[in-house]
């Protein structure tokens, strides 16, 4: 039950999101000196956090969303499966974020 | 009641609808959320991918980056496909938390302008820096 109402509230942080999108697309087109200071808030630690949390609602989002296209082909409904896969949901997505942080941090994007 | 009934000619038009689901626009949306969904599936581990390899490249790194004809459109079907689905997702946010009719009129508008402006904007600047290049 908590996993749906994640899947829903971290939509609801992907639609801030996306503007995020729009506005590196807006930096770049504007030029060096913008996109540079856009990538520098991104980049300060109070914009890594956001980027951080912006990670986790990605991972979450996605593995909500395959629940629900799962139960949409008619599977996962048996006795314990639902809370199964949303455990599993949660578990992937801290583990990815965590995961593709880890790779960040290697390989110098940080 | 049978819906296989082959006297259909003698059967009413709410007769003949019955039990074959909505007849309005819910489908599409329906479909449409669940197609955007699954292309996002691809798109979103792509453009995580990406947006480790942008982190590091800087200015000229992106320019170059997006100047590749395969970045470049993966990222307007991100842009496109994903505020669709943002526009789609908040749609149901507002419907099933809004009652009241002015409100939610007012919403969904702004909903529809937000996605719609800003997968717009996302467009045109992906475009020209993709086909024209970076500036100084």
């Amino acid at each position: 039950m908590a996993m749906s109402i994640f899947t829903r509230v971290t939509g609801g942080a992907l639609y801030a999101g996306i503007f995020l999108l729009a506005g590196w697309a807006l930096a770049l087109v504007s030029g060096r000196e913008t996109y540079d200071l856009y990538m520098g808030v991104l980049g300060s630690l109070l914009g890594k956090l956001v980027m951080f949390g912006f990670t986790v609602s990605v991972f979450l989002h996605l593995a909500g969303g395959l629940r629900h296209l799962i139960w949409d082909l008619g599977k996962g409904y048996a006795k314990g499966e639902a809370s199964a896969s949303a455990w599993a949901a949660m578990v992937f997505a801290v583990v990815a974020s965590v995961a593709v942080w880890v790779i960040a941090a290697m390989t110098g994007a940080l | 009641m049978s819906a296989n009934s082959k006297s259909s000619a003698y059967r009413s038009p709410l007769g003949r609808a019955r039990g074959l689901g909505s007849a309005k626009s819910g489908v599409s949306r329906f479909i449409g959320e669940r197609v955007t969904s699954v292309a996002l599936i691809f798109l979103v581990i792509w453009g995580v991918w990406s947006a480790l390899t942008l982190a590091r490249g800087g200015y000229d790194g992106a320019v170059q980056w997006i100047g590749s004809p395969v970045n470049a459109v993966l990222l307007l079907l991100l842009a496109i496909v994903g505020f669709y689905h943002m526009q789609v997702g908040m749609t149901v946010i507002v419907e099933d938390y809004i009652g009241k009719p002015t409100t939610k009129a007012l919403l969904l508008i702004a909903n529809a302008f937000a996605c719609w402006g800003g997968m717009a904007l996302t467009i045109v600047c992906v475009l020209k820096v993709a086909l024209i290049g970076g500036g100084s």
